[in-house]
């Protein structure tokens, strides 16, 4: 493999030893590359956490904005000049917590992105209470008696908005994990990318190990336009399935639907002749 | 008894929502426009889609008016609920039209029963009662009808011509009953009318904002609705296509100020349009234009809160809620204007300033302004150049480079070599988060410095009265019409106006206007919130303050009592 353009070499990495970010990072920087995408052309939006810090570790645009916060920035990026490739990515607390309106209207919406979760049932940065994503019986600092509430299901949940790509990844496996978030960028429209991943810190209960012994790929013969089929694994708690899940392809973008221009908002010139026209409304 | 109306006619439409007080009130504007009457309307509505009671109140000057008045010279009620609910301001000289009929067991006395109903059938459908009551007012008025059966056959064109002579026919019964009124209860009206009037374009406040926006070069608006601030919204809405501008409607406005500002990162001329309760679910956001230094421009259409408040009356109560929203510290800047001539040129700037100074600039109206209709001479509107400010970038680009000014050239990602890293955090020059104190001191600098500059291009008061005078009475925002009617009503050599349409940065030379007079305002608000600002700001005593927060706009009357006592 060549040298991978996104790499920073020599960039401070702000995570724990044996974080599963770093290899999220391996498999998003691998996937870009191996899919030849132009870095002056790709931005990366997160919102904040420790996943969120991701696009500080990659070479390409960044708008790392608040808590909660990254997909209606993604969304005003990509409106706003078409003709970038728009990757969101952000812990659960942040994709499913802060943020859990912009979550299910971005599905709503479907403009051409790639959202990508990591995943890691716990909060990190904010030093081990409970995301949207913990498991039942879990005990932290605030769910001292253990975790009460049923997890969100993200992949149902998605389902349910129709979002036209769904896959969950587990990071203990990079490589495959890279291959379905090459899919998703690849895809046309708003892409969910749900990754497993340890927080070696912070978790004790969902390790690398637990994450191998919990999921399981979908079947070779597994259709993923089923949609049916998909709400069907999407409950599945014995072995979480990982793969894509749900995929539907043709389905109309926001960018399509609002005649978004290929020319960047950037060039904008405020028409005269419809100026003297509105104007003349007015008389 | 004789009643002379002379060159200052308050007429008023009082009914239920759905009744159809706005529609006459539209049309009626728009046909006193065309006799070259100058016209202001202001509304008043309860937060209900029907029913209630609502008033618009057209008054007819020979001046260019734009405030309120108490006084009511023709009242035109709808239902009986209209009479209790203005009653308040009937006066003497008051003359009331009111249909009888339908409304039996009321006290009507000293009313003009009035057959809108009945005259509407006559003419084919009770829906023409509205082009009655129009008829009313231009037969009371003494103007020609002619004008006014041109709207209605450009109205109604499409419905046909049956629709179209139907409504001419409500339109002269009105008229003819107005002109027999006129004669039988001695009302006269003395109009001065323009025979050639200027070219002229007939305005709300929220078509003026929309005018000033897309002169701006805004490609971008993202917003929830939230009265009153959801007019710009739906203006930009209409004229999308004209103007290539993404109107996206937000989930919520957390969402809509944070996809702005996705917007502007990537180069649009980015908008979002609320009202105090909208833009308080916002603030996190403003506080990332800062820290990001993000251009972004915000409208806050304000209502009276706190909460829900009063949703559909109005105030300038959010002024404070602007001037320190959003947690840290940076620049912004606030406009207020005060005409609609202003509201165009005020909105070019602000998105002139949002991009040049990478900063973020408030634009306070409020239900008042935003509602009322008033016509704009066409020579007073001020084209600006769009110029963008934004930069092509090399390989070597930083987009928080270290500058005298503290403005980093701005490039946006996908136009040049550069990569254009944006963050919340605090950063270094390439925009990776830091936690080095050195940095930090310069960043905080960095997005403080352009303050100054800001102040010295600020917007310097505009003065009504003499130059000298031992008081000065401020106003902002809506209240422009108000201060420049009640000083021209008292001329009084002792007493001048200063209408402020920049709020903050305040311009270094204002203090100079301000000082060893005896400094009165008068905002709608309950404590004296820009009272406090130019204290704070100017070190000038402020002597005292005219304050209202009932939800009402101020009137003129109210005003000149209070300067009086003076």
């Amino acid at each position: 493999m060549t040298e991978n353009p996104f790499d920073m070499p020599g960039k401070d990495i702000n995570w724990c030893p044996g974080c599963g970010n770093y290899k999220v990072l391996d498999a998003v920087k691998g996937a870009l590359h191996e899919l030849d995408i132009d870095r002056k052309n790709l931005v990366m939006v997160s919102g904040i956490g420790q996943a969120a810090k991701m696009p500080q570790y990659i070479n390409a645009h960044m708008f790392n904005g608040l808590h909660g916060r990254a997909l209606p920035v993604a969304m005003g990026v990509k409106l706003s000049n078409r003709n970038l490739v728009v990757i969101a990515e952000s812990g659960d607390g942040c994709m499913y917590g802060e943020g859990g309106n912009h979550f299910l209207h971005a599905i709503r919406r479907n403009y051409d992105i790639t959202v990508i979760i990591h995943d890691n049932m716990v909060y990190g940065l904010t030093k081990g209470q409970a995301s949207p994503t913990s498991q039942m019986g879990m005990k932290t600092p605030v769910q001292v008696n253990g975790v009460m509430l049923e997890p969100f299901n993200p992949i149902a949940v998605a389902l349910a908005l129709d979002a036209p790509f769904i896959a969950r990844a587990s990071i203990g496996d990079t490589d495959e994990t890279k291959e379905i978030i090459k899919q998703a960028i690849q895809f046309k429209g708003c892409s969910i990318v749900d990754v497993f991943q340890p927080c070696v810190i912070f978790n004790k209960q969902n390790t690398y190990q637990w994450f191998k012994e919990n999921t399981c790929y979908l079947p070779e013969d597994y259709d993923p336009a089923d949609r049916k089929l998909a709400f069907e694994k999407a409950i599945e708690t014995e072995k979480l399935p990982l793969g894509v899940l749900y995929r539907q392809d043709g389905r109309e973008l926001y960018e399509d639907l609002l005649a978004i221009p290929d020319t960047p908002a950037y060039e904008h010139k405020v028409s005269e002749e419809a100026f003297e026209k509105l104007l003349a409304e007015y008389r | 008894m004789a009643h002379n109306y002379s060159n200052d006619i308050a007429v008023v439409f009082g009914g239920a929502a759905g009744q159809g007080v706005q529609t006459i009130a539209d049309a009626l504007v728009k046909v006193l426009k065309k006799n070259g009457c100058h016209v202001f309307a202001c509304t008043e509505f309860m937060s209900r889609i029907r029913g209630g009671s609502n008033s618009t109140q057209i008054r007819i000057t020979d001046k260019k008016r734009s405030a309120y008045v108490r006084r009511i010279d023709f009242l035109f009620a709808l239902n009986a609920e209209a009479l209790d609910h203005l009653r308040d301001r009937i006066g003497e000289e008051t003359h009331v039209f009111v249909e009888k009929a339908g409304m039996e067991g009321k006290d009507f006395s000293g009313v003009i029963d009035t057959p809108f109903a009945a005259y509407a059938k006559q003419a084919g459908n009770l829906i023409f009662s509205n082009t009655v009551a129009v008829g009313v007012v231009l037969g009371l008025l003494d103007l020609p009808v002619d004008a006014f059966s041109a709207y209605l056959t450009e109205q109604f064109a499409a419905k046909g011509e049956e629709v179209v002579s139907q409504n001419i026919t409500a339109a002269t019964l009105g008229y003819e009953f107005g002109r027999k009124t006129a004669q039988t209860e001695g009302i006269s009206v003395t109009l001065s009318r323009a025979l050639k009037p200027d070219p002229e374009l007939l305005l709300d406040g929220n078509t003026a904002m929309g005018i000033g926006t897309v002169a701006g070069g805004c490609n971008f608006i993202s917003s929830y609705p939230m009265s009153p601030g959801t007019g710009l919204l739906t203006f930009l809405a209409r004229k999308a296509g004209d103007f290539t501008i993404v109107v996206d409607q937000a989930e919520d406005e957390i969402s809509a100020i944070n996809a702005a500002l996705g917007a502007s990162y990537a180069g649009a001329r980015a908008v979002v349009t609320t009202s105090g309760g909208g833009f308080a679910l916002m603030e996190e956001g403003v506080s990332l234009a800062g820290a990001t230094e993000t251009p972004v421009v915000v409208h806050i259409g304000q209502r009276p809160g706190p909460a829900t408040g009063l949703p559909t009356r109005t105030e300038q109560g959010d002024l404070n809620l602007a001037l320190y929203a959003g947690h840290g510290e940076y620049s912004r800047v606030i406009f207020a204007p005060g005409s609609f001539a202003q509201a165009i040129d005020v909105m070019q700037r602000a998105f002139d300033l949002a991009d040049r100074y990478q900063t973020t600039v408030l634009v306070l109206t409020d239900q008042f302004f935003l509602d009322a209709v008033a016509s704009v001479r066409e020579s007073d509107i001020v084209r600006r150049p769009v110029v963008s400010h934004i930069v092509k970038t090399d390989d070597s680009y930083k987009r928080y480079a270290f500058t005298d000014d503290g403005l980093s050239p701005r490039g946006v990602p996908g136009y040049g070599d550069g990569i254009v890293k944006v963050d919340s955090h605090e950063h270094d020059e390439s925009g990776h988060l830091t936690e080095n104190f050195g940095l930090r001191r310069g960043m905080v600098e960095k997005r403080l410095t352009r303050l100054e500059a800001l102040g010295r291009e600020a917007l310097m008061p505009e003065r009504f009265g003499p130059a000298e005078s031992e008081t000065v009475v401020v106003s902002w925002g809506s209240n422009r019409g108000l201060l420049e009617e009640v000083l021209d009503t008292l001329g009084r050599d002792d007493l001048s106006g200063l209408h402020f349409s920049q709020l903050f940065p305040l311009h270094p030379a204002v203090r100079k206007l301000l000082e060893n007079r005896k400094v009165v305002v008068c905002e709608n608000n309950a404590t004296g919130q820009f009272a406090d600002l130019l204290s704070r700001d100017t070190g000038v005593h402020v002597a005292k303050r005219i304050l209202k927060a009932t939800g009402e706009p101020f009137c003129i009357e109210e005003i000149v009592n209070a300067l009086e006592e003076d």
